[in-house]
């Protein structure tokens, strides 16, 4: 049984067709690679998987069942991690309270007061797990000082915590040096190691392939691909992208693939 | 010898990290001390008497009423400029209340609620119409006062009836020489801290004012969380008016209409900035008090009434010079 399956899901903004009757299956564990050109509707279809955008029409199940709520709280108790493009961070906040933004802790007779101290020393004991461990900052420093990468860790931060099923990571590695690409694809792997499952948005399809079990292609708010890894070379996926970007139609296509190794 | 070495410089170093994590407020309580000993040097008499502190607590509450919950509203980004006529209409309905013969508690209440419907109709207005805030609020300061006079035709109303009542004594009593009402205050100035600094509330004020999207990304209901903040400073501002009420024994419809730029110089003097995401309580405090002992003192010591707005005006233009200054340096 799939962890995630969306059937038939459709974005309108608008005038603008976003999705366009997408369906997309997610196993458990596996890493998903979601691919397209810019304006193909992957981050609108992250949005609506983790709550934040409300499907225009279609069915979202979750462990089977069928979804009749799907909000950010919704997602977040179904333990959907998302870690944004633009990382949705609160820049002038400190790591700590970007790490729980939105999920304070705080006892269950508190009326909504927080546990600053244990959050603190959880952020705290996050940051030397990911190896955020500079003398330069602690969990009350504000984020202004951290550079890229270290951003993208208190992003990743927050899902180690929160104990997600599914991680979905929308461009992680954007204006990363090589160095801290390389922490996001060991987190990536971890993730997978731990038996969870991971959906991946990524310009980089080298380094899609690398990471991922299964490739779905998004063209114009549809879905003209889905291949497991093991059914298609790096060069061939290539391929596959550069004809689905000249294509004019936006059915679902047939890629001529050759089971073999991969090129790279 | 030594231990005492130790406990004192471990007492030097947590005072210079207090006034580290506080420096926007700080910066407000220097400029205060740096104020008041100017004023006593020039006027000693008025300024080592306690009347002229008692005066000035006598309405001091009034700033405070509206600078603290104006902390969250410019905190998370927006702005309110409807809070003096709010005050009017909580003014108006106490007054009112009681002339009718009601008892001054239910009067409060609907006072209050008066200060709650105003603000959900601020926070409605700017988030699901998705008007501007400015404008809005702006709007409904002239809608507010215009429904005041056109309902009270420029007439007030007493509430001397009330005077020397329990309710007048726990409210605007004296204790000693202290207006009760600056108990009052300092209460309303501490639960705003707690609201800001230990509760979610407060927590999701920041982050929306920091950045709105991520906010939304992350599960924190940002209209609503914004619509909460322009409801506090509803029920702050009706509080204030019937203080006001209570403290001159009248409604006028012109009452809390003189607030709108003290009230938001204290803020910006306290240390919060303009531009969201970060505040301080206590700066909002400490602002209200430079203001109030600025208006006073500056007569006091010999000015005429018309310097004050001079040197509110310059105040607020050096106090935003130094946020900007600040930021830089701090990051």
């Amino acid at each position: 049984m799939a962890l995630l399956e969306l059937k038939n899901i459709k974005k309108f903004f608008g005038k603008v067709h976003a999705l366009d009757g997408v369906n997309l299956e997610v196993k458990q564990p596996e890493v998903l690679a979601l691919l397209g050109d810019n304006g193909a509707g992957k981050s609108t279809l992250a949005k609506i998987i983790s709550g934040v955008y409300a499907p225009s029409s279609g069915e979202i199940y979750f462990d089977g069942k069928l979804m009749t709520k799907w909000d950010v709280q919704s997602a977040r108790s179904k333990g959907i991690e998302t870690v944004y493009q633009d990382r949705a961070l609160a820049e002038q906040q400190s790591i700590a309270s970007n790490i729980f933004m939105g999920r304070e802790l705080s006892g269950s007779m508190s009326m909504g007061f927080i546990n600053l101290k244990k959050q603190y020393e959880e952020a705290g004991n996050l940051m030397r797990e990911i190896g955020l461990t500079s003398q330069a900052f602690t969990a009350k420093t504000p984020l202004l000082t951290l550079s890229g990468g270290e951003l993208q860790g208190v992003a990743i931060a927050r899902a180690l915590y929160f104990k997600a099923r599914l991680v979905i990571l929308d461009e992680p590695v954007t204006a990363l040096s090589l160095s801290e690409c390389e922490k996001v694809y060991n987190f990536i792997d971890k993730v997978k190691k731990g038996g969870l499952s991971c959906i991946l948005i990524c310009h980089n399809i080298y380094q899609a392939f690398n990471t991922a079990d299964r490739f779905v292609v998004l063209d114009r708010g549809r879905n003209v691909l889905n291949i497991e890894k093991k059914d298609i070379s790096a060069q061939q996926l290539i391929d596959s992208m550069q004809e689905i970007a000249h294509s004019a139609h936006t059915q679902e296509m047939t890629v001529p693939v050759k089971k073999g190794k991969s090129n790279i | 010898m030594n231990k005492l070495t130790i406990k004192n410089n471990s007492v030097v170093s947590f005072l210079v990290g207090v006034i580290k994590d506080n420096m926007m407020p700080f910066r407000a309580a220097v400029f205060f001390i740096a104020m008041m000993a100017i004023f006593m040097i020039a006027k000693p008499d008025v300024f080592l008497d306690f009347r002229i502190y008692t005066a000035v607590f006598v309405s001091l509450p009034l700033i405070v009423f509206m600078s603290i919950p104006l902390v969250f509203i410019i905190s998370s980004g927006q702005i309110d400029l409807s809070f003096p006529s709010v005050f009017g209409m909580g003014a108006w309905v106490f007054a009112a209340s009681v002339a009718a013969g009601l008892s001054p508690v239910i009067g409060l209440m609907a006072a209050l609620l008066t200060g709650v419907a105003c603000g959900i109709a601020n926070g409605l207005l700017v988030t699901t119409v998705g008007l501007s805030p400015l404008i809005t609020t702006l709007g409904m300061n002239f809608l507010l006062r215009g429904i005041i006079h056109v309902g009270r035709a420029g007439y007030g109303i007493s509430v001397v009836q009330l005077m020397g009542t329990p309710f007048y004594k726990v409210l605007v009593g004296r204790l000693g020489a202290l207006p009760i009402q600056m108990i009052w205050a300092l209460l309303f100035t501490f639960i705003g801290w707690l609201l800001y600094s230990r509760h979610r509330f407060g927590g999701h004020i920041r982050c929306i004012g920091d950045n709105q999207d991520s906010s939304r990304e992350m599960g924190i209901r940002v209209d609503w969380i914004k619509t909460l903040a322009y409801i506090y400073l509803g029920i702050g501002a009706s509080i204030a008016g019937v203080f006001s009420t209570l403290i001159l024994y009248t409604f006028y419809p012109t009452a809390g209409a003189g607030y709108l730029l003290l009230v938001l110089a204290s803020v910006f003097i306290g240390g919060t900035p303009t531009w969201g995401g970060v505040g301080t309580i206590l700066g909002g405090f400490i602002g209200a008090l430079d203001i109030a002992f600025i208006e006073t003192g500056i007569i006091a010591i010999g000015f005429t009434g018309f310097w004050t707005q001079v040197f509110f005006g310059l105040i607020i233009v050096l106090s935003l010079i130094m946020h900007r200054t600040y930021k830089r340096a701090k990051y």
